[in-house]
């Protein structure tokens, strides 16, 4: 039987010139455009713009480069206050009444003037919209009825912020450098209220601040774009456009600067950045962030209750060889819940491998031959790798580790729910300040199941009537060194006792083309300041 | 009295009789075809709605977040609705589709349909490209296969559909990157348009291909189709080895017909049998097979979308999912089975356009 090759040939000769025809149609230049920093990262936990109701990470630096605030804290020195849009401030005597002079001649990227009203409007807004962070600002006894009494603006340039108690000044203006507290346009945002929504649900995609960048364009899951805001009072951004491209795998990203189609990557892995040390074009710079990674006991459960069981998992660890590979250039060990940067951390690392010890406390505790417990884990890097590597110790001392995968927010709604065993996570810092973990490690007011506040400590049952005790005093004491010392003894207790077995503290890495220059990222999501950012 | 206005078509005049006939029998399949459908789309409904309701994922954490206090996390909740009985939610929901409101995505705010308006045009460029490469290239290689049976063509089309089924897209994906973006620079990067082009396009149907082409934007066009071209190529592929597979399988039926000796006994030449005569027969199972692997790709492939950064349908339903964003997720199944319903439909006609047996009944 023969047939004729020709029709196939034809067809295939027509596919090879599609073929060429898009081989030319290449791009010439890969490279970004001059005047454009591009950012690959993963911002697809992003899911408002609005200041009174974001609080995740990708958004925390989206507002820190947009809105301004009162004042923020000096990324070199976290402990020195810079007036952002304050003057000066001052404190009364006897320690409730807050009083800030803003500086003059502010104004909005809209061009409305950036006055004390603004100011007041703000925080009122985010604590009566409620939302997940104006936490930190009722914290200070603000509710919808007296908030409008307790902040209120005393003139043109001038306000006052009256707390319930009186609290370590440092705590109240480092509560007030988060984001919660920025200020928004409120002759804009009013404009586009509907049935009294304070212009919630238009602000939640659009822009109304004053920061050195403001909000361009946001699509969801794609991109956001930023843009140079001419009206802003400080050192205009260095670059007039910044765009976040959301890339949620870390190899694509990679691949992405390596060809330089993207300035900064957010996302490598320790495989890439290793690969990368090598490379010309490309630099790395880090900082250690604000996040701590643990295991956490239930204390539910009558075997992990047992005290010396608690300090035997501590025993269990492998913590030399966890920092030396698994969380290489991403995390440093550390053992205890504050991290470092915060007044008051300490970096006491008692804590070593050692199994022979774990099994004498085990023995102690009634269970010589071990026991069997399950950890719920969340299917990613380093967090799956720490966790399997603890499998693989705890078994020498006859415990018998499941690992229960899951994903994310699974794993998180069982650890809300108190139905855990174990469990691996990790906590940031709300705010700049040691009580935003101390709040949550070390205070549990109610360990009962209907709580109304469900701190880390609660998650795991732990009852600890007496550390709440030592935690609210810190938070009230207003000399700095005793306060510092204050949380180096809670810290001390918390080593020995709790159910918590501190693992690391992250570092945050992102990997640049050589071009760009003055990227620093900053200890907490937003100060991670991308108008800095230059190229050359 | 029951002259001519009676149904029953003994009694009425005969060709009232055979237009009342056809009429009934129109209306009856219309009828049927629109309960078909109906019950459908119920169905697809009742389980992703309750498979969304089981699943252990608090959709109120994806939107209030870890830190949020309790008592954030009760008004949200009793917000959404989710302290009503799962019920009384799935009336709720389908009464409101039903008037045309799907809901607003949990995560976003934003009407669904809103966000899936902007995520499926991306999703619907990819698979069309893909399932042009893969049938334009699928059917010849399968014919070829076919006709010389045991041969080269053959046993490529063997192995190629062998690495189809095995080969992992994420990993053939990226090992493409690597290759022709960042060795050789043949293609465009990850990503849908370079971002200087993110500026000056305006986006009206959100198919890049066309908005650029109508703007007159031609180096737009070609921008876009070489960030088009490798992820398309790669569903194209997979779609290819599905294809090439089918069609070799139905032109080796074919071309086995009794027909076809009858032809070769006329003296037909070989090329007029295999493309006018069995192709074209092969051609009327083989639409099917095509309509299907389109709606296949239409759905989305996350895979692919992750690791080309292609913000289509396939990571929006996902993402949405892993946070139990039900609103978004159904919006998507909705978005999806009319997909996979208006495809049959065109292959149920295309059917009946390519097969004259089917036709005057």
């Amino acid at each position: 039987m023969t047939h004729s090759p020709l029709p196939i040939a034809r067809r295939l000769l027509g596919a090879a010139a599609m073929a060429a025809l898009l081989v030319g149609s290449a791009p010439a230049s890969a490279a970004t455009p001059k005047d454009t920093l591009v950012i690959a990262w993963a911002i697809d936990d992003i899911i408002t713009m609005d200041p009174a109701e974001s609080f995740e990470i990708s958004a925390g630096e989206i507002m820190g480069n947009t809105y301004d605030r009162l004042i923020r804290f000096d990324v070199s020195d976290p402990s020195k206050l810079l007036g952002d849009t304050a003057k000066t401030w001052t404190v009364s005597p006897d320690g409730k009444t807050y009083s800030f002079e803003l500086k003059d001649g502010l104004k909005f990227a809209s061009g409305n003037p950036l006055t004390a009203e603004d100011v007041a409007f703000s925080l009122q807004r985010a604590v009566i919209l409620d939302k997940t962070p104006a936490f930190i600002l009722t914290q200070f006894g603000f509710t919808k009825d007296n908030v409008k009494d307790r902040i209120r603006q005393t003139g043109r340039l001038t306000l006052q912020i009256e707390t319930d108690k009186a609290y370590a000044p440092t705590f109240v203006l480092n509560c007030l450098t988060a984001n919660v507290a920025a200020i928004v346009d409120k002759k804009l945002v009013l404009s586009k209220e509907q049935n009294n929504d304070l212009g919630y649900g238009w602000l939640k995609t659009n822009y109304a601040g004053s920061g050195p960048l403001k909000i361009r364009e946001w699509r969801a899951n794609e991109i956001l774009a930023l843009e140079r805001n001419d009206n802003y009072y400080g050192d205009k951004s260095k670059l007039p456009r910044v765009i976040y491209r959301h890339v949620k795998e870390a190899a694509t990203q990679r691949l992405l600067l390596e060809k330089g189609d993207i300035d900064i990557a957010r996302n490598l892995t320790p495989q890439d950045l290793a690969a990368l040390a090598s490379s010309k074009d490309i630099k790395t710079t880090s900082t250690p962030k604000g996040t701590v990674y643990y295991f956490s006991l239930n204390q539910k459960n009558p075997t992990l209750a047992k005290p010396e069981v608690r300090e035997a998992m501590k025993w269990l660890v492998d913590y030399a060889a966890i920092g030396d590979t698994l969380i290489k250039n991403i995390g440093v060990v550390h053992q205890n819940f504050l991290p470092v940067g915060l007044l008051g951390a300490s970096t006491e690392n008692p804590y070593k491998l050692d199994v022979e010890k774990a099994k004498a406390l085990l023995a102690k505790a009634g269970v010589p031959n071990g026991f069997k417990v399950t950890i719920d884990m969340r299917t990613v890097q380093p967090v799956q790798g720490i966790t399997e590597a603890f499998q693989q110790t705890a078994k020498r001392a006859g415990i018998e580790v499941e690992i229960i995968p899951g994903d994310g927010k699974q794993t998180l709604t069982k650890y809300r729910a108190r139905s855990h065993e174990m469990y691996i996570g990790q906590w940031g810092a709300d705010y700049w300040d040691p009580h935003t973990n101390a709040d949550t490690f070390a205070r549990n007011p109610d360990n009962a199941d209907d709580a109304k506040s469900k701190p880390l400590a609660w998650r795991n049952a732990w009852a600890i009537p007496e550390l709440t005790k030592k935690t609210d005093a810190a938070v009230l004491e207003r000399d700095a060194v005793k306060r510092k010392a204050m949380y180096e003894e809670i810290q001390a207790e918390f080593r020995k006792t709790s159910p918590f077995v501190m693992l690391y503290q992250q570092t945050e890495v992102a990997a640049f083309r050589s071009d760009v220059q003055g990227l620093k990222l900053g200890p907490t999501s937003d100060t991670t300041y991308m108008f800095k950012v230059s190229k050359l | 009295m029951n002259g001519p206005r009676t149904l029953d078509p003994a009694e009425q005049s005969p060709t009232a009789g055979r237009a009342g006939d056809r009429l009934l029998r129109a209306g009856d399949v219309i009828g049927r075809f629109l309960l078909v459908i109906l019950l459908t789309y119920l169905g697809l409904l009742a389980v992703t709605f309750f498979i969304g309701r089981v699943i252990p994922i608090d959709p109120v954490l994806a939107i209030v977040g870890d830190r949020a206090p309790e008592h954030v996390i009760a008004r949200v909740r009793e917000e959404l609705g989710l302290n009503k009985p799962l019920w009384e939610q799935f009336y709720i929901y389908v009464t409101k589709v039903l008037q045309g409101d799907f809901g607003n995505s949990v995560l976003t705010s934003n009407p669904v349909m809103q966000d899936i308006r902007r995520a499926f045009p991306a999703t619907i460029e990819l698979a069309t490209l893909g399932t042009i490469i893969g049938a334009g290239l699928g059917v010849p290689l399968g014919v070829w296969a076919a006709v010389r049976r045991g041969g080269l063509a053959d046993q490529f089309v063997r192995v190629m559909g062998l690495i189809g089924y095995s080969v992992p897209i994420f990993w053939l994906g990226l090992m493409a990157l690597v290759v022709f973006y960042a060795r050789l620079g043949w293609v465009g990067g990850p990503g849908r348009i370079d971002i200087v082009y993110e500026y000056t396009l305006k986006s009206v149907t959100g198919l890049l291909l066309l908005d650029t082409a109508m703007a007159g934007e031609w180096q737009a066009f070609g921008n876009a189709l070489s960030h088009l071209i490798l992820p398309a190529a790669l569903l194209g592929y997979f779609s290819l080895a599905y294809i090439s597979r089918m069609t070799r399988s139905f032109m080796l039926n074919e071309l086995g017909q009794e027909y076809v000796v009858a032809a070769r006994a006329k003296g037909l030449s070989e090329t007029r049998i295999i493309w006018r005569h069995a192709l074209r027969n092969a051609m009327v199972p083989l639409v099917t097979v095509i309509a299907l692997s389109y709606a296949g790709l239409l759905e989305g492939s996350v895979l692919t979308e992750t690791v080309f950064a292609w913000p289509g349908l396939g990571l929006y339903i996902t993402n949405s999912l892993q946070n139990a964003d039900m609103n978004a997720v159904l919006g998507g199944t909705i978005v999806v089975g009319s997909v996979f319903i208006g495809l049959n439909l065109l292959s149920d006609l295309l059917y009946r356009l390519l097969d004259p047996r089917t036709r005057d009944r």
